[in-house]
């Protein structure tokens, strides 16, 4: 009927229209955001260095620049900003998909499990020695997380299916991953190595270098297209997942593909930067408060303001204390919360 | 369209809900499905739009097995307004039509022009035009059902699954709506609980304890006996010297 009608100029340019006037604005955004997080640091760069030193390196354009300060720039301070980038971009995608699905406000991404899966897996690797140091840190985090992830869905499903049992399976996952990693750390771990996993725990980017950056961007890159690709199966997913089926949803096939892909980022990232918590839950609150509920607005809104709010984050990790880096997962905590609650508060009239 | 129900059932675990319903729906007849409540009434229209898993049975729309049909053929053909649904998202009575869409659009056909127009010509059709930008949330039950059917209109669909549609709603717009169902060409299957609106469907069913027990025209279906035992009424009919229809009027009946 209505769809078959349609002439191609209008759809095509229906399809056109919404990437030029949101996408390229966001996309400027971001950009400015990666060069602000690029810039500003204890020893803070011009914006002009930080263009110059990249478009350096990128094509060779040849400016003259201190090569110690190129050396921070793009060694250290970029790569840990595209990956906060992806990383917050990834997490708020994950917290929309599990809220959609799950059909529950307190979603987050670690709610099946995934954050710790990862911690035990972390955990198994430096102190049991697993993997005899094949896997670093990484890859034992990333094995946990899709093993506990893999054993709550299959938890969910022996007991029914519905997305009640999917929350019950993931906290009863949760409890059981974090306690085989409290009693790994309680047994056998020394003080050094448990402040070490306490603060790889709390999220930390630090280490993070090109290589990182290569495995988060396309991960959150897919991960956003595909999200794109469902919106409107996430919306008919509004009066539940009967609803959404009666509106032509395959619901078993969008589920798979919408939780796994939600899995799959969260589990990279958690593997590569530890488990920073608060932006997965809060962002999408905060977007649908922005730009309503429906996913078309709220899937490009929470990945660019997931993006954006984890590049701040990391910024304030790195500047707050001189000299020192707090974890990033206690600002994103202590920045969340707060804003949590404002929201919350705003929001009571519209429920 | 057609929609025909073969030997459907359902247990949940031991409990047999629906057991072995067959019925012939015609193209563009308007369906009554009564029972006393817990009679299968929902369970069965669940069962008719394949939303049940491991139902048995098996339901053709016209010459193809619903059950080989994709999903989103499926909700082209068939729109199911449920009896009570619920969300927690802050949509827009419009948001909420639109959903209706769904099943049409596709990343190669997104919203467009005719999908506003059919959104904005269901809510008429409910009355519900200038409220599209109030919250659903903040409607009445009422409002509620009406926005689901308008959201079922949307879909434009042949075939349309409406479990007691006429709950919540006042007087005028119970009238309203059974008169905008006869017009609409399609095939309508609803589950009632006011007798004399269900005069008006053109056949109706009687379920109890998940039988089809009864089917035909409502006159031939609501015999004294059968609102005794079923209904557990005893009714007296009336004529309405307007138009000379019948009317029932029921006292209840004590065992
Ligand atoms: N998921 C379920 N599990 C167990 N019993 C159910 C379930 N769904 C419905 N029932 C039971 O099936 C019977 C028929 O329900 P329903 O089809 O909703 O009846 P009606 O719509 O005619 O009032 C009721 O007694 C109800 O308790
Ligand atoms: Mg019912």
């Amino acid at each position: 009927m209505a769809s078959g009608v349609m002439p191609r100029r209008t759809a095509l340019g229906a399809l056109l229209r919404p990437v030029v006037l949101w996408g390229m604005p966001g996309a400027i955004v971001l950009v400015v955001a990666i060069l602000a997080g690029v810039a500003i640091g204890e020893t803070p760069l011009p914006f002009s260095m930080v263009a110059a030193v990249i478009a350096n390196n990128l094509w060779g354009a040849g400016y003259d620049v201190n090569l110690i300060d190129a050396g921070i720039i793009w060694s250290y301070r970029l790569p840990r900003t595209l990956v906060a980038a992806a990383c917050g971009a990834g997490l708020a995608l994950s917290g929309v998909v599990l809220q959609a699905l799950v059909r529950n406000a307190l979603a987050d991404p670690y709610l099946l499990g995934v954050s710790a899966g990862a911690s035990t897996g972390a955990v198994a690797v430096t102190i049991l020695g697993l993997g005899g140091g094949m896997i670093g840190i990484s890859g034992g985090a990333f094995a946990g997380a899709v093993l506990a992830f893999v054993l709550v869905a299959a938890l969910a499903r022996a007991a029914g299916g519905g997305s009640a049992q999917l929350v019950l399976a993931g906290v009863a996952g949760s409890q059981l991953f974090n306690a085989i990693t409290s009693f790994l750390i309680a047994k056998s771990a020394n003080a050094e190595q448990a402040r070490g996993i306490m603060f790889w725990l709390l999220g930390n980017l630090s280490g993070v270098r090109w290589p990182d950056v290569w495995l988060a961007v396309p991960m959150a890159g897919s991960g956003f297209l595909v999200c794109l690709m469902f919106v409107r199966s996430m919306d008919a997913f509004s009066f539940g997942a009967s609803a959404a089926a009666s509106l032509g949803v395959s619901v078993r096939q969008v589920q798979v593909m919408l939780i796994g892909m939600a899995t799959l980022m969260t589990a990279t990232m958690v593997s590569l930067v530890g488990s920073i918590g608060f932006v997965g839950l809060v962002i999408p609150h905060a977007m649908r408060f922005v730009v309503g509920p429906r996913h078309a607005r709220l899937i490009p809104a929470s990945a660019l303001a997931g993006a954006i709010f984890l590049i701040a984050a990391d910024v304030v990790s790195r500047v707050l204390i001189p000299g020192q880096v707090i974890p990033i997962g206690v600002v994103t905590a202590l920045v969340g919360a707060p804003g949590f609650a404002l929201i919350l508060i705003y929001n009571r009239r519209r429920l | 369209m057609r929609l025909s129900a073969t030997s459907l059932g359902w247990t949940a675990g031991a409990r047999q809900i629906v057991s072995d319903v067959t019925v012939d729906i015609a193209p563009g007849e308007t369906f009554g499905l009564i029972g006393p409540n817990g009679s299968g009434k929902s369970t069965l229209l669940r069962l008719m739009a394949g939303l049940v898993p491991r139902g048995k049975g098996s339901v053709m729309l016209n010459n193809d097995p619903l059950a080989k049909l994709p999903r989103q053929e499926v909700a082209r053909r068939i729109a199911f307004v449920e009896q009570q649904v619920e969300t927690s998202d802050a949509l827009s009575v419009r948001d909420v039509v639109e959903l209706g869409r769904t099943p049409w659009l596709s990343a190669l056909a997104p919203f467009g022009m005719s999908d506003a127009e059919i959104v904005r010509d269901a809510l008429d059709a409910v009355g519900m035009a200038d409220r599209m930008a109030q919250g659903w949330s903040t409607l009445s039950g009422g409002e509620r059902q009406r926005v689901q059917i308008a959201r079922a209109l949307a879909q434009r669909p042949r075939v349309l699954l409406l479990d007691e549609p006429t709950n919540h709603l006042d007087i005028h717009h119970q009238l309203a709506l059974l008169r905008l169902i006869s017009r609409l060409p399609v095939t309508v299957i609803l589950a009632l609980h006011d007798l004399n609106q269900a005069m008006d469907c053109d056949r109706l069913g009687v379920m109890e304890g998940g039988h089809l027990i009864a089917c035909g025209p409502p006159a031939k279906v609501l015999t004294p006996e059968r609102l005794a035992t079923i209904f557990r009424v005893r009714a007296t009919t009336l004529r309405d010297p307007a138009d000379n229809a019948t009317l029932f009027r029921f006292h209840c009946l004590e065992e």
